[in-house]
C-alpha cells in the first residue's frame, strides 16, 4: 500500500500548488503514472478518493484524470532503447517488485540488452507526477 | 511537476531532532559514528530511526549485522523494519547489496521517493548516514530536510582535514547548524583537528582513539556497545547531543 503514501504526495502537492496560484478551488488534476513504479491503479484511485474527503473545501468537486506512460530506457554506452516490456524477462519477481518501490533500481537488477552495460538512463516512464491541474480564482 | 517534495515535511514532522552525520572524506567513521550513535541513543531508551544515504557503497547495514533484505512492510507507505529497537531504512533493501550504478539524478530521485514513502512515525532523533563529500546527496539533504543539524566526523589526518573544512566551508556559509566535530581513529596527542576546527569558529566536541579491536565486533551491535570505541564516543553522546 505504498499507492496511498503517493497519492497523498499528489494531492499535497496539487493543494500547495494551488494555494501558490491563489485558485479558490480545484477542478482538475491529471496525473502521470509512469510504468516502472507499477502502481496498482484500483488501489491509487481508492486512496486518492478516500484522501480527497479529507482535504476541504478546495478538492471537493476535483476531477481525477490518469495518464499512464510507457518507460524507456537509453543506454549511455551504445545508445539502445529498449522498455520495461523488453526488461520483464531479465528480472526476477523480487527484483520487479524492488522497481515498483524505487524505479532507479532497474540500474541494479538489469543491463543494456545489447551491450550489457550498467551506465544507462530512465528516459521515460519512471514514476508519479502532476502534469496539469486546472482551478478557478 | 515533481509530485513528491511537498509531503516530505509531513513524513519528517513528527521528529523530534534530525542529525546528518557527515564528513568530507571518506573512511573516517562516518557510518560507524551514526550507526552506534543510533544505537546508543536507543539504549537510553529514545525512539531512534537511521537512514543510510550512502546510496553507492551503504555500509550501516553491515555495522548493525543486517543480513536480511527483506522488503519493509507497507501501511500507507512502508514502515522501518526495527534493527535492535532502531527504525533502519537503507537501499539495500531493494538492491540486495548488489553494485549500485546510480548518477547524479538517480541519487536525487531516490532520495526524494524514500523521503515520500517512508513513515517514521515519532521519534525522539533520526539520524542519518551521509556518503562522504558535498555532491548530490548532502545537497539533497540540505534542501530536502530544512531542519538536519550536522554532525561532522574526521580523522586526524591533514589529507581529510582538507576535505572536512570544505564541507564545513559549506555548512558556514549556508549558516546552518553544526553540532561539532569528532575526531576519529585518534593515535597520539596531536591539537591539529582541535586548532583547525576552533579557527573556523566550529566546536571539536572530542576525540574517539583508535580501537585495534573494533572489527571484531562489525556486525554485532552487543559487542560495539562494550567497544571502547563505543566507551570514548558515549562521553561524546553525553556532553553534546
Amino acid at each position: 500500500m505504498h499507492e496511498w503514501a503517493l497519492a497523498e504526495s499528489i494531492l499535497t502537492t496539487a493543494v500547495n500548488a494551488a494555494d501558490k496560484e491563489k485558485l479558490k478551488n480545484i477542478k482538475e488534476i491529471v496525473i502521470g503514472l509512469g510504468e516502472l513504479q507499477q502502481v496498482e491503479q484500483d488501489i491509487f484511485k481508492f486512496a486518492l478518493g478516500e484522501l480527497i474527503k479529507d482535504q476541504g473545501e478546495k478538492l471537493k468537486d476535483v476531477k481525477i484524470k490518469i495518464k499512464s506512460e510507457k518507460s524507456n530506457f537509453v543506454c549511455n554506452n551504445c545508445q539502445n532503447h529498449w522498455s520495461f516490456d523488453d526488461l520483464k524477462n531479465a528480472i526476477n519477481e523480487d527484483e520487479s517488485e524492488a522497481i515498483h518501490f524505487i524505479p532507479e533500481v532497474a540500474l541494479v537488477h538489469s543491463r543494456c540488452p545489447k551491450c550489457g552495460s550498467p551506465d544507462f538512463e530512465i528516459t521515460k516512464g519512471r514514476g508519479v507526477s502532476i502534469l496539469s491541474i486546472k482551478g478557478e480564482k | 511537476m515533481e509530485a513528491r517534495i511537498d509531503i516530505i515535511e509531513k513524513r519528517l514532522s513528527k521528529i523530534k531532532r534530525i542529525i546528518s552525520v557527515a564528513s568530507g572524506k571518506g573512511g573516517v567513521g562516518k557510518s560507524l559514528v551514526a550507526s552506534t550513535l543510533a544505537l546508543n541513543l536507543s539504549k537510553k531508551g529514545h525512539k531512534v530511526g537511521l537512514l543510510d544515504l550512502d546510496l553507492y557503497g551503504p555500509s550501516s547495514h553491515i555495522i548493525l549485522g543486517v543480513k536480511d533484505y527483506k522488503f519493509p512492510e507497507e501501511e500507507k507507505g512502508i514502515i522501518p523494519p526495527k534493527v535492535d529497537g532502531i527504525n533502519f531504512i537503507s537501499i539495500v533493501y531493494y538492491t540486495e547489496d548488489k553494485p549500485s550504478p546510480f548518477r547524479g539524478v538517480d541519487i536525487s530521485n531516490i532520495i526524494i521517493e524514500i523521503l515520500a514513502i517512508t513513515q517514521w512515525g515519532e521519534l525522539d532523533y533520526l539520524i542519518i548516514d551521509m556518503p562522504p563529500g558535498i555532491g548530490d546527496e548532502t545537497l539533497d539533504v540540505i534542501r530536502l530536510i530544512k531542519k538536519s543539524e550536522f554532525l561532522v566526523v574526521t580523522t586526524p589526518s591533514k589529507v581529510s582535514m582538507g576535505a572536512v573544512n570544505k564541507l564545513l566551508i559549506i555548512l558556514k556559509e549556508l549558516k546552518l547548524p553544526v553540532i561539532g566535530i569528532i575526531e576519529n581513529m585518534k593515535m597520539k596527542s596531536s591539537k591539529f583537528v582541535f586548532e583547525s576546527v576552533s579557527e573556523m569558529g566550529l566546536t571539536y566536541l572530542g576525540a574517539i582513539n583508535f580501537d585495534h579491536d573494533l572489527e571484531e565486533a562489525i556486525g554485532n551491535t552487543k559487542k560495539l556497545f562494550e567497544s571502547d570505541f563505543m566507551k570514548d564516543f558515549d562521553k561524546i553522546i553525553r556532553k553534546n547531543i
